[in-house]
């Protein structure tokens, strides 16, 4: 049976009692730790010693945040491990575009809207 | 078609419908937290929108102290990756190792709510309360809603240790722990983005 599933062949091989989907190693964990750690320590240091400032300090602490994100949902939140069909990533990003349409299209309405 | 899927991966596993259906658990659950994205999506919007509106109140780099709230972003990042170590225990078979990360998890978290608390006691007390001004109806909103996750992830996480210390570790109460830590990373994305738009942003 599992010959027919590659998606799931890897990780029956390393270990029977295998059920769910959060998974990953040791090190993938330690990996995303120290990746987020460093993503929170460029943004403290940078913008709060001033060496960026103005429309340049948005983007380093926007960036360092949204790869942080992206860091947290694979070594942490195991995405990329999900077996076909990817129905989590496909609710992920449905989120995401409501959140974004919400987010920006509020900044976007509220920024022309201002009375006197 | 979800079906189809995890059946064929049940059967290839020699389990009945019952892994079916923690599976299916999971993903229920991760629905909702992508409506709970939603949700501090319009929280956020609010913020950001209101967050110049200060009414001749305090200013929001008047008003935060980064060095309590970097403690708070380490301490939450840490009980992340705490939690991961606790479903590492769980996959191996370690109920010490388990109660043991998700205690730590949950302490750690403990502290962040603590140094939450403060600052928003101190907050009032200087005056600047959630009716002051729309920049902290906002502020306090959106915080205050993202402490109550956590507040409430603390009790579900120490019922959880109370039922794996009765129970140990089967499929329904392993599905409990993955959920759990699932629900905890997520916290941990919403305070990264707290932290850089409500306190990185408003202090720079």
């Amino acid at each position: 049976m599992a010959e027919q599933h590659p998606q799931s062949h890897g990780r029956d091989a390393h270990g029977g009692h295998d059920e769910h989907e959060s998974h990953g190693s040791l090190k993938s964990y330690v990996i995303g730790f120290v990746l987020s750690l460093v993503l929170t320590a460029i943004p403290l240091i940078v913008v709060l010693n001033d060496m960026v400032t103005g429309t340049a300090a948005n983007v380093v602490l926007l960036g360092t945040a949204v790869l942080q994100f992206v860091v947290q949902l694979f070594f942490f939140m195991h995405l990329k491990e999900e077996k076909k069909p990817r129905f989590n990533l496909l609710a992920l990003i449905l989120g995401l575009v409501i959140v974004m349409t919400i987010v920006a299209g509020s900044i976007w309405i509220m920024t022309y809207n201002s009375v006197g | 078609m979800a079906h189809g899927g995890n059946h064929a991966a049940s059967q290839a596993h020699g389990h009945d419908g019952h892994h079916d259906q923690e599976a299916l658990r999971m993903m229920g659950f991760w629905i909702f937290l992508i409506t709970d994205c939603i949700l501090f999506g319009t929280l956020f919007a609010t913020y950001v929108v209101l967050h110049g509106s200060t009414a001749g109140g305090p200013t929001a780099s008047e008003l935060f102290e980064m060095p309590g709230v970097i403690a708070e972003t380490f301490i939450l990042l840490t009980s992340s990756f705490t939690s991961g170590l606790a479903v590492l225990a769980m996959n191996k078979g370690s109920k010490r190792g388990l109660i043991g990360w998700l205690a730590v998890t949950a302490i750690l978290g403990a502290s962040f709510i603590g140094l939450e608390v403060s600052e928003f006691v101190k907050m009032v007390h200087e005056g600047a309360t959630i009716s002051t001004s729309a920049f902290l109806s906002g502020f306090f909103t959106l915080v205050g809603t993202h402490g109550v996750h956590v507040s409430v992830g603390l009790v579900w996480m120490v019922a959880i240790m109370l039922q794996l210390s009765r129970h140990g570790i089967n499929s329904v109460t392993k599905r409990k722990v993955n959920v759990i830590s699932l629900y905890w990373h997520f916290l941990d994305v919403v305070w990264i983005f707290v932290f850089t738009i409500v306190y990185m942003m408003g202090v720079k």
